[in-house]
């Protein structure tokens, strides 16, 4: 790792105005940040470590909506009475990121800023209709998402907490890569009223919905009705781990599961 | 460079660190504890698996500066005198190493996931919450038993949380 100044700031304000000089970045959990810095593949001059900062804490149930803290672990979200009885199939991703040790550290704010493209909270969020609640405005987890590793977060703009409205059904299945425990395809189904989502993560670059399955599911919300639909290999992932076609076909098995489970 | 105090094992310790350096070279390297590991550096292995205010974590993937005022155990904090903690006791028992690089983080891990679950967890929780922890020479088959039986121990003696 290059050196870097270390600041561990109280409130918001004061990280983000730390923010503003020079090539500074936020670090939360660091899961992702320093094994990054290590390889050299990032070098902030500065980190921001919003541990410290008591208004990024906290998960509670406002009325229908979920509110979780930026700075909430895996582990925290995992073992909340409040998530599991509010929407148990968060609380089921949170506890089956990477393993106890990454889980006692990451953050949910850590995981959808970074916004890798097989992680498992892109799913969740996009998933579950979130809001993603900033230091400068409230973003849908539609807009969020826009690109490998990319998000419609600005320069210096600090995720908060994120918002989830309550789901009347929700699973998420996720078919995992043995040696990462990413996902090599994961499906977040939810049904609310009449508007059914069903969001892919590891299988393209970026997360994204599936409009044919959830048409399909919005008239019968059964695995049933996933019949003959499936996504197209063209744009989707070709790696090591898996091809396109079997990651295309893994789409249809996981969002039937997800349903079954929901 | 910022002066950083921790309690690790118990005792008090600080040092002047650069804000780069790693929780597992503090220990290491200031504090001269090697029997934390490091394995691969790259977050995988588990080997370098310490307990930070009563979690565990990977200590090549956390900054030292990250935890000023924290209390830290090691695997050096565990034993009491000549005693071995019930969890060392049962990987020696069962044979639950071979070369022994791994043992220190898996026997942290292990300490964590039956603070965490209570009583003594069955076959298939030890195997899931072993996911970021890897042995070379094991086949983990004796990790499981010994920590079956480190768990069924710690309840006997009492000795649940290790902080
Ligand atoms: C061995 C291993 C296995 C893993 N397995 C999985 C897995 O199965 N599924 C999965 O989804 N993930 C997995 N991860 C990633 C893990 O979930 C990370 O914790 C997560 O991606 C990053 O969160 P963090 O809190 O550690 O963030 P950091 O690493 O601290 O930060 C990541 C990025 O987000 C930015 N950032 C952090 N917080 C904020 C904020 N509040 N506002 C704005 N920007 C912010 C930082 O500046 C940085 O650019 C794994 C990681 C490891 C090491
Ligand atoms: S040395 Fe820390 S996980 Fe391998
Ligand atoms: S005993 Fe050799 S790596 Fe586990």
């Amino acid at each position: 790792m290059y050196e870097f100044a270390y600041h561990r700031p109280n409130s918001i304000r004061k990280a983000s105005s730390l923010s503003a000089s020079g090539e500074a970045k936020f670090l939360a959990g660091g899961q992702t940040l320093l094994p990054t810095m290590k390889q050299r593949l990032a070098s902030p001059d500065a980190l921001i470590d919003l541990a410290g900062i008591e208004a990024l804490q906290g998960i509670e149930l406002k009325g229908r909506t979920l509110h979780i803290g930026a700075m909430s672990r895996h582990a925290d979200v995992a073992s909340s009475a409040v998530v599991r009885e509010a929407i148990p199939a968060l609380a089921a991703l949170a506890g089956d990121i990477g393993d106890p040790h990454v889980r006692a550290m990451g953050t949910i704010g850590g995981s959808i800023a970074n916004n890798d493209p097989a992680a498992d909270y892109p799913a969740a969020c996009l998933g579950l209709g979130a809001t993603i609640v900033t230091n400068k405005r409230r973003i849908s987890a539609d807009d969020f998402f826009t690109d490998m590793f990319e998000t419609a977060l600005e320069e210096g703009e600090i995720i908060t907490k994120v918002l989830f409205p309550l789901p009347r059904r929700s699973a998420y299945a996720k078919f995992d890569n043995p040696a990462s425990r990413y996902a090599l395809v994961g499906v977040f189904v939810s049904k609310r009223g009449r508007d059914v989502r069903v969001a892919v993560t590891g299988a393209g670059p970026c997360v994204f919905r599936v409009a044919a399955m959830e048409d399909a599911l919005s008239k019968r919300f059964a695995a049933k009705s996933l019949d003959g639909i499936s996504v197209a290999a063209g744009d989707l992932n070709s790696d090591i781990h898996a091809s396109a076609d079997y990651r295309a076909h893994l789409v249809g098995v996981m969002a039937r599961r997800a349903v079954a489970a929901a | 460079m910022p002066k950083v105090t921790m309690t690790v094992n118990g005792k008090a310790a600080s040092a002047d660190v650069e804000p780069r350096t790693l929780l597992v070279d503090f220990l290491r390297q200031h504090l001269r504890l090697t029997g934390t590991h490091v394995g691969c550096d790259t977050s995988q292995c588990g080997a370098c698996v310490v307990h930070v205010n009563g979690r565990a974590i990977k200590a090549c993937t956390s900054l030292a500066v990250q935890w000023d005022g924290a209390s830290v155990t090691t695997i050096e904090g565990l034993a009491s005198g000549d005693a071995l903690h019930p969890m060392q006791e049962a990987f020696r028992e069962h044979h639950g190493l071979q070369c022994g690089f791994c043992t220190p983080g898996m026997i942290m891990a292990a300490v964590d996931l039956v603070n965490r679950h209570g009583g003594v967890p069955d076959e298939a929780t030890i195997r899931r919450e072993l996911e970021g922890n890897m042995c070379r020479c094991t086949g983990y088959h004796n990790i499981v038993k010994a920590i079956g039986a480190g768990a069924s121990a710690m309840q006997g003696s009492g000795k649940v949380a290790a902080e």
